[in-house]
């Protein structure tokens, strides 16, 4: 007889390595994306039709089925719907349902567990819980939990829905309750029978839920994107520890694969904005060293208007844009892509700056310029773009802040020093458009605006682009 | 030594059910893991996040496969695992579509113009 729920199982675990490679690379990350997502269609067919005796439908199927074709229908609805500025929150939130399934699996394993060895019959014999069983079921609750409702509350967050929530000696108290989890769950293990450990097993959970809370309230918003990369690993974790319950091999090696890849992408993203893991999980930025910036500059702001910025780029020889959080959040990109477009065709050499942490993901700018048809090529990073800004005219800087202050650079008392930095001040003339002088969300102030060379142009971004469109069209 | 010798026990217990290479595999998978994302330009960071999410959506593996076990008659059982096969799902085909909205974007213009 043929093991096809082993083939079956192959195919997908290969797919999702092969898939994950592939999408490393620009020119075949899409095909990646298919192949993972053909390798889990495998997958979850030979779950659903073979055991490792052969051709065997599973039981409970009509419920089965029916939960799929909701959540395929519900899922593509969501996902296709979803804005590309709303994409970050809508991955922490697909996110969080994969924490919550893991947490389910654990809920119902857990009352199995209870009702096969924990049985008036088994009762005497304590050590009949079968430890191997244990660590699983309690890893994957404990896991899946925190990672559903920290991905809810960075959801929340992105949203805007949820601010910032901090309150003294929170680093204390988190460390205590995950102490206190740690522990029930330890003391449930030892005082397993069918009355007390029930208790033990629902104060796990609701601990669980407490600690997914703290765990994501103090970090602001700038650091979400690295939060939700964590919690993505926390989930794959979750779904390893399924693996090891059932010995699936598919669940176990597409867990740990997302587990260790996320933490990796999560220690890269924290390099990228010069921060350690540690310091943006205890919620670092903001309030610290905000002080010490504010007099140093003691220059004045110039204000320009819309009029003198396109004159400046229509006749300059070469513009660099560097788009930032608030051309997201404006949905400027379009108007972006129409001023860019009017400008070559003027003959002016146009190019986006792409900082590595600019708007709330990484690549969080390349998505949203794609979206309006940015070509690819003329979305530069920071590497090469850094030394061409000495030979640029005009610097048009849309709603970014903090990559481009070079207090990351001069000031050793700045909460963002050491982080690498558009060199933006290098270029003949900089624009920044910007709602305020509002500060970024390091909470710092930019000396970069008291620039001679820069000059402000207030206003919603998209607006703001608007007006330039206009008087570029009309010179 | 009464931990030492708990673990010693669980590897034991492991070994006996088979569980010992599948450790194995975990330490693999998280070199594979480490050596995948270790060269990503930072341009693709956010459609591999997206990706890696879709594919923890395997956990759904596991909530089929607690419903396969479940008894017709615990109803408790069968609302949790329906629920936990359709959030499962929620995560793979919402991950895989986001995921392939996102890289669709990546494709190069000069490719298009010259097809069209």
């Amino acid at each position: 007889m043929m093991p096809y729920m082993e083939i079956g199982y192959l195919i997908g675990s290969v797919s999702f390595v092969l898939g994950l490679k592939m999408m490393g690379q620009p020119d075949s990350a899409r095909k990646g994306n298919l192949v993972a997502a053909f390798g889990m269609a495998v997958a979850v067919i030979a779950a659903l039709f073979f055991t490792s005796k052969g051709f065997h439908v599973i039981s409970n199927l009509q419920y089965i089925v029916a939960a799929i074709v909701a959540g395929t229908v519900i899922g593509t609805l969501m996902a296709k719907r979803v804005q590309m500025t709303a994409m970050p929150e809508m991955v922490s939130l697909f996110n969080g349902m994969g924490g919550l399934s893991a947490a389910l699996i654990s809920i119902i394993e857990w009352r199995h567990l209870l009702h096969t060895s924990g049985s008036p019959e088994a009762m005497d014999q304590t050590a009949a819980l079968p430890i191997g069983m244990y660590i699983p079921i309690m890893a994957g609750l404990i896991i899946g939990t925190i990672s559903f409702v920290g991905s809810i509350v960075a959801w929340g967050k992105l949203n805007g829905k949820i601010g910032d929530f901090r309150f003294p000696s929170q680093q204390i108290i988190n460390a205590v309750v995950l102490v206190a989890i740690l522990g029930v769950a330890y003391i449930n293990y030892g005082e397993f029978n069918a009355t007390h450990s029930s208790l033990y097993f629902f104060v796990t959970i609701g601990l669980a839920i407490v600690y997914g809370l703290l765990f994501v309230f103090p970090i602001g918003g700038a650091d979400m994107p690295v939060v939700i990369s964590l919690l993505n690993s926390f989930t794959g974790v979750a779904a390893a520890c399924g693996g090891f319950l059932y010995q699936n091999k598919v669940m176990l090696m597409g867990g740990v694969l997302v587990g260790s890849a996320g933490t990796i992408l999560t220690v890269v993203m924290c390099k990228a904005m010069n921060r350690s893991l540690m310091n943006v999980l205890i919620g670092m930025a903001g309030g610290n060293g905000g002080g010490s910036t504010t007099s140093a500059t003691g220059g004045s702001v110039r204000e320009v208007q819309a009029t003198d910025v396109a004159v400046m780029m229509k006749y300059a020889s070469k513009v660099i844009i560097v788009p930032g959080y608030g051309l997201a959040v404006a949905q400027a990109q379009h108007v972006c892509h129409e001023l860019e477009n009017l400008l070559e065709a003027e003959g002016v050499d146009v190019k986006y700056a792409i900082h590595p942490v600019a708007g709330r993901m990484p690549g969080h700018m390349n998505v949203l310029l794609a979206e309006s048809n940015v070509d690819y090529d003329k979305l530069i990073e920071m590497e090469h773009i850094n030394p061409e800004f000495a030979t640029t005219d005009v610097v048009l800087v849309v709603g970014a802040n903090d990559v481009v202050n070079p207090a990351a650079k001069t000031d050793p008392s700045s909460p963002i020093y050491g982080m690498p930095i558009l060199d933006v001040d290098q270029a003949k003339q900089i624009i920044v458009l910007k709602r305020s002088m509002k500060a970024g969300y390091a909470g710092i102030e930019n000396e970069l605006f008291f620039h001679p060379k820069c000059g402000m142009l207030f206003g919603d971004a998209k607006a703001s682009l608007q007006k330039l469109v206009n008087e570029v069209k009309a010179l | 030594m009464e931990y030492i010798q708990a673990i010693i026990d669980l590897i034991a217990q492991y070994e006996q059910q088979n569980t010992l290479n599948l450790i194995y595999l975990v330490v693999l998978m998280i070199f594979v893991g480490i050596e995948l994302i270790s060269h990503v330009p930072s341009v693709l960071h956010t459609p591999l996040m997206s990706g890696a999410n879709a594919i923890h959506g395997v956990v759904l593996i596991g909530a089929i496969i607690v419903m396969g076990n479940a008894s017709p008659d615990d109803t408790l059982s069968l609302v949790f695992g329906t629920l936990a096969v359709f959030v499962g799902t929620l995560n793979v085909i919402g991950g895989f579509v986001v995921t392939d909205r996102m890289l669709e974007m990546f494709k190069k213009k000069p490719k298009g113009e010259k097809v069209s």
